[in-house]
This record gives C-alpha cells, sequence and structure tokens, in this order.
C-alpha cells in the first residue's frame, strides 16, 4: 500500500492527472468526454484557426470600417433594446407579482413564448406586422417612421427575444421581497413613489441590471429574427452575426473566424459579468 | 398595521395598478400579442384550402420531417448528457465542478452563428478534420450530421439545468437507504431517483425539444440550407419569406407556433408539478 503510494508520488504531474481522470466516476468521464467532444474541440479550431492570422492581420480584420460598424449597429442597439426591456420587463413582473386581474395566469406563462418560438417565425412574423402595411408598420408610416428593414426592425427583433429574460430574473426577486418593509415605510408616512424609490427599487436593481445583462448577451448573438427584420445592409443595419455568415458564404473562413473570435470574447466577458452581477444581488442572502 | 389602514391607504391611489397593468399588456401587445397572432391570420387569409395545400408541398414535408429526425437524435443525447452531467454534479462533487457547470452553460451564452461556424471549422472542408473525412466520404457539413452537431450544441445545458436543483432537493439519503437495502445503482436510478426527479426532467426535455426544433442560426450556418435535402422547418420558413411565398411561409410558422404553444403547455403544467411537489415536502 505505502509503496505504490510512494509509486505515485514519483510519477510526473501529467500522469497524476490522467489517472485521477480515469479514476473519475464514469458519469464524470461521460460528461468531460461530451463536453470536449462537443463544446472544447470546437472552441479549440476556432481560436487556433484565428491563431494562424498574424496579429496585425487580425487586428485589421478586426477593425476593419464594415466590422465596426457592425459592431455598432449589433451592440448599441442590443443596449438600447435591453435598456428599454429592464424598464418595461421589471414593470411586467411588478404587475404580475403584485396585482391581480383576469388572464393574469395567461399572460405569466406566455412572457416566455420569445423562448418557446423558432426565431426564424419570430422575424417573419415581426417583419410583417412591422413592415408598412402590417398592422403596426401601418400606424407608423404615416408619420415617417420606417420599422422592418432598418435599424429600428433589428431593434424591435432584439426587444421580442429579450423581453423574458428581465421578467423571469425580477419576477422571482419581487415575490421573495417582503412587503412588510414597504408598508413599514407607508405606516412611516413615506409617499407610495418615495416607497418605490427607496425602499422597492434599491435592493431590487442588480436583479434588474442582471436581466438587462442576460438580455443584452441574448440580443448580441441573436441570429435568426433579426436576420429577417433586417434588410442586412451595410453600414445601417447589419449585425455583426448576419456578417460572419456572409463571410462564411463567401469561403472567406479568416474574416469569419476573427469576428466570431471578436464575438465569442464579448460573449465571455458579459458572462463573467452577469456572474458578477448575480453574486451583487445576492449579497445580502445567507 | 391594521387593514382598515392599508386598504385606505391603497383606495386612495387606486388608478395606478389600473395604468402599471394598461400599460404593461399594451407592451407585450405590441412586443408580443400582435406578432404571435400576426402568424395565424396570415396563414389563415386566404382561407383553409390554401393552407393545407401548402402543408403538403414536398419540400415542406421534408422539412417537417428533417425537423422530427433533428429532435429524434438530439434530444435523447442531451437528455442522457444531461443526467450524466447532473448526477455528476451533485452526487461526486470534485473540485472544479463549479467551472465545469459554468462551462455547460456556455453554450447559451455564445451566438448560434458562431457555434455554427466553429462545427465548420472542424468539419469543414477545410476544417481540422476536413481531409480525413473528404478521404474517407464522409460528410459532415452541409448534411444531416453537422445539423445533428449544431442542434445539439445549441440545445446542449437545458436538461442540466433543470435536472441538477432537483436532484439537490431530494437529497442523497433515499439512494443511501436503497443502497442499504441491497438495490445496485440501476435499480437505484431506475426505481429511486428517476421517479423523483421525473417532473424536472420532463421540463428540461421539453425545452431542449423546443430549441432543437426551433433551432435557426446554427443550423443555418452548417445546413446550406438546399431545400428537399438540409432544409428543417424554420430554414423553411426564412427560405419561403425570401422568396416572397409568404403564405407558404405563415403556413409553416403556424407548426412551429403550435410547437411554441404545446412548449408553453407543458413548462406550465410541469412547473405546477414541480411545485406542489416541492410545496408538499416543506
Amino acid at each position: 500500500m505505502s509503496s505504490t503510494e510512494q509509486k505515485e508520488r514519483q510519477l510526473p504531474w501529467g500522469k497524476v492527472f490522467l489517472q485521477n481522470i480515469i479514476q473519475l466516476p464514469w458519469t464524470w468521464r461521460i460528461t468531460l468526454i461530451y463536453l470536449s467532444f462537443m463544446l472544447f474541440l470546437p472552441l479549440a479550431a476556432m481560436l487556433l484557426k484565428a491563431s494562424t492570422e498574424p496579429p496585425s492581420e487580425f487586428w485589421k480584420i478586426a477593425t476593419s470600417p464594415l466590422a465596426l460598424a457592425t459592431y455598432n449597429v449589433t451592440f448599441i442597439t442590443s443596449l438600447l433594446a435591453a435598456l428599454l426591456n429592464g424598464l418595461f420587463g421589471t414593470l411586467i413582473a411588478w404587475v404580475l407579482v403584485r396585482y391581480d386581474f383576469p388572464l393574469k395566469r395567461v399572460i405569466d406563462a406566455l412572457v416566455d413564448l420569445p423562448f418557446a418560438l423558432p426565431t426564424s417565425v419570430a422575424g417573419l412574423t415581426l417583419a410583417t406586422v412591422y413592415s408598412d402595411r402590417g398592422w403596426i408598420g401601418s400606424l407608423l408610416a404615416p408619420l415617417g417612421i420606417k420599422v422592418s428593414f432598418t435599424r429600428l426592425g433589428v431593434a424591435v427583433a432584439m426587444i421580442f427575444i429579450s423581453l423574458p429574460f428581465v421578467v423571469r430574473t425580477v419576477q422571482p426577486v419581487l415575490q421573495e421581497m417582503e412587503q412588510e418593509i414597504e408598508e413599514a415605510a407607508w405606516s412611516l408616512g413615506a409617499s407610495e413613489w418615495q416607497t418605490f424609490w427607496k425602499v422597492i427599487l434599491p435592493p431590487l436593481f442588480p436583479t434588474i441590471l442582471t436581466g438587462v445583462a442576460l438580455g443584452f448577451s441574448r440580443a448580441v448573438g441573436e441570429y435568426g429574427s433579426t436576420v429577417i427584420i433586417s434588410s442586412n445592409t451595410p453600414f445601417q443595419d447589419l449585425i455583426a452575426p448576419v456578417l460572419i455568415f456572409q463571410r462564411l458564404e463567401e469561403y472567406d473562413y479568416s474574416g469569419a473566424t476573427v469576428i466570431g473570435v471578436v464575438l465569442l470574447i464579448i460573449s465571455l466577458v458579459l458572462l463573467l459579468a452577469i456572474n458578477f452581477l448575480q453574486a451583487w444581488s445576492r449579497r445580502y442572502d445567507r | 398595521m391594521t387593514d382598515k389602514f392599508k386598504s385606505n391607504h391603497r383606495k386612495q391611489k387606486s388608478w395606478i395598478p389600473s395604468v402599471l397593468i394598461f400599460v404593461a399588456i399594451a407592451y407585450l401587445a405590441l412586443v408580443q400579442y400582435l406578432p404571435a397572432l400576426n402568424v395565424v391570420i396570415q396563414a389563415f387569409s386566404k382561407g383553409v384550402t390554401p393552407f393545407f395545400a401548402n402543408l403538403v408541398q414536398p419540400e415542406f414535408l421534408h422539412a417537417v420531417w428533417l425537423t422530427l429526425i433533428l429532435a429524434l437524435i438530439t434530444v435523447p443525447i442531451n437528455t442522457v448528457f444531461g443526467l450524466c452531467a447532473a448526477w455528476a454534479i451533485t452526487r461526486h462533487k470534485i473540485p472544479g465542478r463549479a467551472i465545469v457547470l459554468s462551462i455547460i452553460d456556455l453554450p447559451f451564452s455564445i451566438s448560434p452563428v458562431v457555434a455554427g461556424l466553429m462545427i465548420v471549422l472542424l468539419y469543414g472542408r477545410q476544417g481540422w478534420f476536413g481531409p480525413w473525412l473528404q478521404d474517407h466520404n464522409i460528410q459532415i457539413v452541409f448534411a444531416l450530421p453537422g445539423m445533428v452537431l449544431a442542434t445539439a450544441f445549441v440545445s446542449m445545458p437545458f436538461v442540466v439545468r433543470e435536472v441538477i436543483p432537483v436532484l439537490e432537493e431530494f437529497g442523497q439519503e433515499q439512494d443511501e437507504a436503497a443502497k442499504t437495502l441491497g438495490a445496485n445503482d440501476w435499480q437505484i436510478f431506475w426505481r429511486v431517483t428517476l421517479p423523483s426527479i421525473r417532473w424536472g426532467l420532463l421540463y428540461g426535455v421539453v425545452l431542449t425539444n423546443a430549441r432543437a426544433m426551433g433551432e435557426f442560426g446554427a443550423v443555418s450556418v452548417v445546413s446550406g440550407n438546399i431545400s428537399n435535402t438540409t432544409q428543417s422547418l424554420p430554414l423553411f420558413v426564412e427560405e419561403a419569406y425570401k422568396q416572397y411565398q409568404t403564405e407558404s411561409a405563415f403556413s409553416a410558422a403556424v407548426l412551429l407556433g403550435l410547437l411554441a404553444v404545446v412548449t408553453l403547455v407543458l413548462k406550465e403544467i410541469l412547473a405546477r408539478k414541480t411545485d406542489t411537489k416541492e410545496a408538499g415536502r416543506h
């Protein structure tokens, strides 16, 4: 027994690591093999392909005027869509948690529609409803507002896709909030506005931000609905995921990879930010 | 505080809830309800006959078939993986499991187009395995295997995410009780664990299926979107729309919308099942 232990100690680090992996329970082994095959291998393929580009070339492609324009459209539009949903998503969560009204359960369940509806269907119907002959678009057209096939249309698709993230993040936290604190504030003479701004909103704020960040992250990567409602005109409403797609269609693998890596890095940064926000919003929990 | 005081306080500003409810529903109507209603109205705008005529087109039927195949392959794979991963993470706590947990969530953060791109870079003609695959006459990209890989990638995290909380709540005591009574691992899994996590598991499977049948971006990149060959139903919708066959696009959209409705209903039922169970336990 002691001799084998000593042998293990003498083994190089790599072999010990390998042995640990072999000794893992089979559930862990299957998990890691599947993850390696499905996730690590494709990630490695993309990163290695990107690393074959000389840094100067990588930088040139990543910051070409067209690429910069797509980042601008993608990120600014996603951010505005997510912020708008931060406002209305919180309102919807508030209404669903605090008030009773007819069809509440149906409305609550329907909030998840964008999760369940395939994105191409979302794009198709949004493009129709907001086109200048559609139900909503025809009302906006006389005002000179064109939605479908413009950047505004991209924003509408992003709003659609990211709304449930805010509602579903804020709703459970609002549910857990103790109404006694609000009642205490009222009984101490605070108005409803004061109660909202000084008692309810401050602890809720990190949660709203988490929802906005989740929605933003989803909107940045969105392709199906945005590609259909957008006219995909460079420098106007062409988003980064569509640019990747176009580069691939032109067999420009380097171009596609570089922009793909940029998007990937931003997604990872957003993921870290979301984890940080979640930790922040739970800071008062035990 | 008395109830009287409370109700007085609320009565003074009783218009506020109504206004807030109205604004919330108006926003939802603009963003979700009108577009959803539009799908049905457009599909039946020329009556029921053209709708059904669209549904028997060979391209459409092939797209439905392909979508079903994709779901039939990827949902079981991801279910087994999800169970394994959830079991490993909750039952065999090894160092670094928190990192594995966030890694499993990655497909939700990565843009579907980037997911598709990665598969092309790995299995495509110029990819790592490209030459080898070509020598052996195996086609992955622009064919069904690539679409399966893309679909499996984007729908990977659902089951893990839904099963981990129920497994954690269910606890290990019953497993151990079964073990001391002489049950082997398979018996424990089938007779003790699975029955108690079934609603959570089913919830994850429903979400996986919805994503697998509805995925557009990743599949679009790897499929080449060849009608009658690699065109799944969501791709059919886009293609028909681009070809100005709007009615045909909306007919297919109705079918996918139906999938969404079924998904939402099942979700609601399953969520209630898991909730009542939790309520019963505490």
